[in-house]
């Protein structure tokens, strides 16, 4: 059970050629992150069977569902999935009972009542049964979509771009829902996307593909953090810690949490001491000092190790750090770096201006 | 449009007409089915002596008649019958005494296959076939005389059950032409040539055994101001018309 | 008034029709699934001998039907030879040439109702382990209802009106080829006007009513958009 999803194809057509070779983990939210047109979608689809890799070696769960070198190659109906779509593509002559019971109805190993009924609850649709699919909100009909694909009791979730349809405002609407899978699931999940916020709030592993490569994959935050890849230069770009809550500060309205090897101080949020949360980190939020600065306003100053450091060419630095365990990219000037002489393997401090909570 | 003017408008028009028509005008005439070939000779021989022109349409009689009732546009009808012709005569859509009989149609019982009828039609007594193949008796003279033959041979009840019945007489012939109706009647015309029954095989019906097809000709109200309309209804009864008419095996008219 | 034969023709047209239609649909529905679908090369070609009739004049088809099916065409001699005898003059005859003239008013709706329907109805009823025979019937059929439901009723109608073709074919025959309009036609030549009139009304009232039925029913049903 534990041995590791296998994922191999070649595809070839027009002027796009798709070329991976992956080993995804058996649990959590495995992301498969690009922009337009890097083959996300077109992997997600192989894997589904919905679109036939000439070349291509599939095993989840130790059964294998295309080997094309045996001429194998199972039909999308026959394979134990879920998949989501990025419009809901509930049927719209059925009701939404009609639309969960669709694929119920043919499947043998079916959930029990508790299943559906947990289903149900997790994704807060229990009231919207009798509906037709055009009396719903797009947000509403993607939560449905979920749990259709989910009440088939599939071996692996697979999610394109659930959320791209919907508008902010949807978006957050079903992102907690998405949260709450992801903690109570023990399905693997492969969620295609293009945003770096569910990137950040989702993700688990972290696939990173571009013009049908895959440039790399492995755990969010590595995978993060690694300077050869793209990612990494964006202005958009962050870390992400996991993180204990540890105590209130009312006075001040702060929260203290720890991560491992350190604590950080947040504006105040209003959850139970315990409770595990994740933390966003821009690095263009994270500045760099060679002293632990006293007179400074900034609350979280840390020290750090200097890891890995690279230039680009329009006078920016990506500077990747080690922070307790956790890993952590700063982005500053080039003229600081030579300034400040950083270097490889160089104790710093580093000051976080800002943090947002993910979940 | 005063008066004044709609009037010179029309004197004006009936100069160009009058001044194309003179030389040669054209002549609309409906023609039954089965008097499509001799009359396609009859029109070029026409042309040819008197320089005015023919544009035949061929169609059952009873369509034509309807349509001229309602307006239709032909000048001369060479109906299958008499009937047609008296009708519009006494609905008063036809120059008066213009009608005549211009020839005399003759049935024949014949069948694409050579040597299948023999020449005192024994077949319809004897014969194993399936279809018999007619005009509509109701609206086709050739198809009321068949019947008459049939009546007076004592065939009709047996027979009918194996009718297949064309609207008109071209369409009858086509059935039996395609083999898909063994034999049927029709008009002898549309099976002879140079005298004789060339395709397949016939028995021409003596003309006794049924009431005699006489066809008549009228000249329309529409055509009593076209030169060739009452051309042609006297070329019709020169003697060059009477010789196509009688190759193609009609009676003349007495 | 209409006669006991005029009454023949009317229910003799209807069979004619009901049948014809039913066998459309049959045939009809997996030819359009078929050119909605395929990418193969002989779409274009298969789709121009459906569309035929379209264009083609009643009497040619008829014609063709004629000699084909004749004892010495290619159609007549399959169906002698399996011991059916030749179509022409028959019930049975009449019922094909309808399904050929007919079709492509079945097939032109409903592929059109198909390619509308789109991939993605299909492709989520896979990830929900319906087969591809499972997914027809279990989706496509219901998406592609109004198209369903014109396709009927275009069929039955267009061969209660049909002429040309049964008058080349037909042969008159009561009860078993003389239709309506054959009928009407045959009054209007032999001036019967006043039957013609009966019979003719009695067909533009029936034409009317199902037209009506047709649009105002597929007017009253909820847009039903495949994709959303």
């Amino acid at each position: 059970m534990t041995q590791p999803i296998t994922a191999r194809f070649k595809l070839n057509y027009d002027d796009f050629i798709l070329d991976v070779d992956l080993q995804l983990p058996v649990t959590g939210i495995t992301v498969l992150f690009g922009h337009s047109g890097s083959g996300k979608t077109t992997l997600l689809r192989c894997i589904a069977g919905l679109q036939h890799a000439q070349q291509g070696f599939l095993e989840i769960n130790g059964k294998v569902w295309q080997d094309s070198q045996k001429n194998l190659f199972l039909p999308t109906h026959k394979r134990a999935l879920g998949y989501v779509f990025q419009e809901a593509n509930l049927f719209p002559h059925l009701t939404v009972a009609g639309n969960l019971q669709f694929g119920l109805k043919r499947i043998t190993k079916k959930p029990d009542a508790i299943d559906l009924h947990r289903i149900l609850e997790l994704l807060g649709i229990g009231h919207l049964l009798k509906r037709m699919p055009d009396r719903l909100s797009g947000g509403e009909r993607q939560r449905v979509a979920i749990a259709r694909a989910l009440a088939l009791n599939p071996e692996i979730l697979l999610m394109d771009e659930p959320l791209a349809s919907l508008d902010f405002k949807r978006k957050q609407e079903i992102l907690p829902f998405l949260s709450r899978l992801h903690q109570e699931l023990n399905i693997p999940v492969l969620y295609v996307t293009h945003s770096q916020q569910e990137v950040a709030q989702l993700a688990d592993t972290l696939v990173i593909l571009e013009d049908g490569k895959a440039l790399a994959c492995g755990f969010l935050s590595e995978t993060l953090s690694r300077l050869d890849v793209p990612l990494a230069q964006d202005r958009e770009a962050s870390s992400v810690w996991q993180v204990t809550i540890i105590e209130h500060e009312t006075d001040y309205h702060l929260t203290h949490v720890a991560f491992a090897g350190g604590t950080l101080s947040l504006p105040m949020i209003d959850v139970k001491i315990g409770t595990s949360l994740r933390v966003q980190i821009y690095a263009r939020d994270v500045s760099i000092a060679l002293k632990a600065t006293t007179g400074t306003s900034i609350l979280n100053v840390l020290p750090a190790t200097i890891t890995g450091l690279t230039d680009d060419r329009s006078g920016q630095s990506v500077v990747r750090l080690q922070v307790g365990n956790q890993t952590l990219l700063a982005h500053i000037t080039r003229k600081s770096t030579v300034s400040l002489n950083l270097q490889i393997g160089i104790a710093v401090y580093v000051q976080i201006k800002g943090t947002s909570i993910l979940n | 449009m005063s008066l004044n003017a709609c009037s010179r408008a029309v004197i004006l028009s009936m100069l160009l007409l009058f001044s194309q028509t003179t030389w040669a005008a054209t002549v609309l005439v409906a023609v039954a089915a089965n008097f499509s070939k001799p009359m396609t000779e009859i029109a070029a021989e026409f042309e040819k002596a008197t320089g005015h022109s023919a544009h035949l349409s061929f169609g059952s009689s009873g369509k034509f008649v309807s349509q001229l009732g309602n307006g239709g546009p032909f000048e001369i009808l060479l109906s299958a019958d008499e009937k047609g012709p008296q009708k519009l005569e006494q609905d008063g859509f036809t120059v008066p005494n213009s009608r005549f009989v211009y020839a005399q149609g003759r049935l024949v019982l014949w069948s694409a296959k050579p040597g299948y009828i023999d020449d005192q039609g024994k077949i319809l007594t004897t014969g194993n076939f399936k279809h018999l193949a007619l005009a509509d008796p109701k609206l086709a003279p050739y198809g009321a005389a068949a019947v008459e033959v049939l009546k007076k041979q004592g065939l009709f009840e047996k027979l009918q059950p194996l009718f297949v019945q064309g609207e008109n007489i071209a369409q009858t012939y086509q059935f039996i032409n395609t083999a898909n109706a063994e034999l049927g009647f029709v008009a002898l015309s549309q099976v002879i040539e140079n005298g004789k029954i060339t395709n397949g095989s016939g028995w021409i019906i003596p003309d006794n055994d049924h009431t005699p097809i006489r066809q008549g000709a009228v000249l329309m109200k529409k055509g009593a101001e076209n030169p060739a309309a009452p051309a042609l209804l006297n070329y019709l009864k020169s003697a060059p018309a009477l010789a196509i008419i009688k190759k193609y095996g009609y009676d003349l008219p007495q | 008034m209409l006669t006991s034969a005029d009454l023949d023709t009317l229910f003799l047209t209807f069979k004619v029709a009901s049948l014809a239609t039913f066998l459309m649909l049959l045939l009809g529905t997996p030819l359009a699934w078929w050119l909605a679908r395929t990418n193969s090369g002989w779409k274009g070609l298969i789709n121009a001998v459906v569309s035929l009739p379209l264009v083609l004049p009643p009497t040619v088809l008829g014609f063709y039907l004629l000699v084909l099916m004749g004892p010495t065409g290619a159609i007549g001699e399959l169906t002698s030879w399996l011991g059916l005898g030749t179509l022409p003059f028959t019930f049975a005859g009449l019922v094909v040439a309808s399904v050929l003239y007919s079709m492509p008013f079945v097939v032109q709706p409903l592929q059109a109702a198909f390619t509308s329907i789109g991939e993605q109805p299909l492709e989520a009823a896979a990830t929900l382990r319906a087969s591809p025979l499972d997914t027809f019937f279990s989706v496509v059929i219901p998406l592609a209802k109004p198209g369903f439901l014109t396709a009927t009723i275009l069929g039955f109608t267009h061969t209660v009106g049909e002429f040309g073709v049964v008058l080349m074919i037909g042969g008159n025959i009561p009860n078993k080829t003389r239709v309506v309009s054959v009928q009407i036609y045959n009054h209007v030549e032999a001036l019967e006007y006043s039957e013609a009139h009966w019979l003719a009304g009695c067909l533009l009232a029936f034409s009317f009513a199902v037209l009506l039925t047709l649009y105002t029913v597929l007017k009253t049903q909820p847009v039903t958009h495949p994709l959303k």
